[in-house]
């Protein structure tokens, strides 16, 4: 680890306080080697390639960067912006504010996992992240309005470490889109997010990611489900080196049920990665995976899918299934999906492709007057369409579909490129 | 462009030719001539595995078939050089026996990218579609459908007869239309192709196994399809013919010629109980 993550940059660090915790992880971190594709957890990934050597921790609030949400929620409920991890801007309604929506930051609250072995990368979390986001809907509160969050990695060769945390009181119903961007430049950004419902309470969050190729992304999902809550996870990557999202969620009360969507598209080099954990905990709890993707040129994706049914999870369904479209020869996708099943009153099922665009599909268009080129777009688009159709933050799915749009319209121009280089 | 050749009279014609094909080796088409004019409609009848599917996705240009010999023109340019999609162009329609289900584009996203639209304003291909639906009483709700996805087998029929209506073909090669369709709707799509011959001049290839699809759309030709081959050619009366007699007569020709021709072996070899004269 270079010097630059030290456990004395942490004490001497001006702008959160120096707590033991942070001096404890940063010497956690010391002691760790970066991960190798070796480690179970890191299979198939091109960890090994992240060049850490120039990378340093923000340590301060940047510059006010005039990083803007796309305008495509109007009247949210609030509006955060964050760069590199510190919150710059924040926005509450005046009318949601005063019935009770809360929106403020907690330098103290950065820990990662809950007391499972910490990866380096945790272990960098906890020492550099500026603290927590957290956005608090009082029970009861049922916003109509979403909350609209700018997660932006600004510095470049700075390594980020945001922290955002959503709690649905009891009762209470709150949508959130999470865009996360990037300047042009290498940088890693280590984000954590937990999500908590109470019970009955209705969660949905998006998180809509197009960070620039020369990115690198270790980000975590937590998340927690009480009684007949419900909670929706939408994750968009597109962007990125290396995207990578472990989610951890648990379903800890009885009637409690989790959607997990994810739509993603690589290209170029390249690698999308998700590590789903999801544990029924409790009765009657019911979770459905749908993850689908497309790989183009040299690019590629892991999908890893463990469901397991606690001994108190009778009754339980849970779905999964992971679709991937390999859009060139030397794109690559790997599919696993598992079940851990230790009750046997439950419904679980489990499917998983990796296949090139369908041969009888692309002739029906032909057929039909479409040509070639047109007609591949149409399917890749239409693939997305189930996806779409189930991300939480239904305003924020238009801005989704034009992300896979211009990654659609980059691969027809390149390809005809390609196309006039041979012919010339 | 090759240059267009028409006959004497200037009409356009739809011609398979001598057309010979393999799928894996196997041959599979064995000489096909059929010769199509505006506004004819010709039935291809014949007994399973006869060839009748394979020769609609030969013309068509589906891939995973080998064409040996042969052409297939229309007003005398070769289709088999060009991709599927410009065969369409050219005129060509194909209602599939088993439409291809693809999710998340729906008639107008096809329709609107095609070749074959005269116009991609959306409003004005939903007002067409709207009136083509009416016509073979497709309903309206399953236009906004993603193709196929979710339709039952006479509902997947008449969506195919109505993009016929929509596009507007020069000739179509309809491969089981019948089949999935119920009386009703069987009598409705078949009224619809006939006046596509009527008004717009449509050439037809009708492939199919009963008779009933003729007693509505009727056929000036009639050509039995048995091992690969035009076993017989003929006016309507053979569809008639074949309603009462079957096709064990084409069938029992085409395994006698295998044997003879070492192929296959007879049924009598293969059945040591089968009665020797039969």
């Amino acid at each position: 680890m270079n010097s630059s993550f030290s456990p004395d940059v942490v004490a001497s660090a001006q702008y959160f306080p120096a707590r033991s915790n942070r001096v404890q992880a940063a010497a956690a971190a010391a002691e760790q080697d970066l991960p190798t594709a070796e480690a179970e957890e890191w299979r198939y990934s091109p960890i090994g390639e992240l060049d850490i050597g120039d990378l340093r921790p923000v340590l301060q609030h940047p510059v006010d960067s005039k990083i803007q949400p796309p305008a495509v929620v109007s009247d949210p409920a609030a509006t955060i912006v964050l760069v590199d991890g510190f919150v710059v801007s924040t926005t509450v309604a005046a009318g949601w504010e005063a019935k009770g929506l809360r929106v403020e930051v907690d330098p103290g609250r950065h820990s990662t996992v809950d007391g499972r072995a910490a990866t380096i990368f945790d272990n960098l979390h906890v020492a550099f992240s500026p603290g927590a986001l957290i956005v608090t809907v009082p029970a009861g509160l049922a916003l109509d309005a979403p909350i609209v969050v700018v997660n932006h990695h600004h510095t470049v060769d700075g390594a980020s470490f945001p922290h955002l945390v959503i709690d649905a009181g009891e009762d209470s119903e709150v949508q959130v889109v999470e865009w996360q961007t990037s300047g042009p430049g290498h940088g890693l950004s280590v984000p954590v997010v937990e999500l908590a419902t109470a019970p009955a309470a209705r969660l949905g969050f998006l998180t809509v990611q197009h960070t620039s190729a020369h990115h690198w992304l270790v980000a975590r999902q937590q998340s927690q489900a009480d009684r007949q809550s419900s909670l929706s996870s939408g994750i968009a990557y597109f962007g990125g080196r290396y995207a990578r999202l472990r989610t951890d969620c648990r379903l800890v009360g009885r009637g409690a049920s989790a959607n997990l969507t994810a739509a993603y598209y690589g290209d170029g080099r390249q690698v999308h990665d998700f590590r789903t954990f999801l544990h029924h905990e409790a009765r009657d709890t019911r979770s459905d995976m749908l993850f689908k993707g497309a790989q183009d040129d040299v690019s590629g994706s892991i999908y890893t899918g463990m469901i397991h049914i606690h001994p108190d999870g009778a009754g339980s369904n849970a779905f999964q299934t992971n679709r991937n479209i390999k859009l060139s020869e030397d794109a690559w996708a790997w599919s696993v999906p598992n079940l851990e099943i230790e009750n046997n009153e439950v419904h679980c099922s489990h499917a998983s492709t990796v296949s090139p665009i369908e041969e009888d599909q692309r002739f029906y268009l032909h057929a039909r007057g479409v040509p070639p080129k047109v007609a591949d777009r149409l399917i890749v688009a239409g693939f997305y369409d189930e996806v779409l159709n189930r991300l939480p933050v239904a305003p924020a799915r238009a801005e989704v579909r034009k992300l896979i749009a211009e990654k659609l319209d980059h691969r027809t121009d390149s390809h005809s490129a390609t196309a006039q280089a041979v012919a010339q | 462009m090759p240059e267009r050749t028409t006959d004497g009279a200037g009409e356009s014609r739809f011609v398979i030719s001598g057309l010979t094909a393999s799928v894996g080796g196997k041959e599979i088409l064995r000489g096909i001539d059929i010769e199509i004019g505006p506004g004819e409609v010709h039935a291809v009848m014949g007994p399973n595995g006869a060839g009748k599917s394979t020769l609609s996705h030969i013309i068509m240009g589906k891939p995973g078939y080998e064409v040996t010999g042969g052409s297939v023109t229309l007003d005398g340019v070769d289709l088999l050089a060009q991709p599927t999609w410009k065969r369409a162009q050219a005129g060509l329609f194909l209602a599939m026996q088993y439409p291809t289900e693809v999710p998340g584009v729906s008639l107008v996203d096809m329709l609107a990218n095609s070749a074959l639209s005269t116009t991609a304003d959306e409003d004005e291909l939903d007002r067409r579609l709207k009136a083509e639906a009416d016509r073979i009483g497709f309903d309206h709700q399953f236009l906004a459908r993603p193709l196929n996805v979710d339709l039952s087998g006479g509902e997947k029929k008449r969506n195919e007869t109505l993009q016929l209506g929509v596009v507007k073909p020069r000739y179509a090669i309809l491969d089981e239309l019948d089949s999935g369709l119920d009386i009703d709707g069987l009598r409705l799509v078949a009224r619809r192709v006939e006046a596509a011959t009527e008004e717009d001049g449509l050439g037809v290839l009708v492939i199919t196994h009963y008779s009933r699809l003729l007693n509505e759309l009727k056929p000036d030709h009639v050509h039995v399809l048995a091992g690969g081959r035009i076993a017989r050619s003929g006016g309507p009366e053979l569809a008639d013919e074949l309603e009462t007699s079957g096709y064990a007569e084409y069938v029992e020709a085409e395994s006698r010629a295998e044997a003879t021709a070492g192929g296959r072996p007879s049924a009598s070899e293969l059945d040591p109980f089968a009665d020797p004269l039969a």
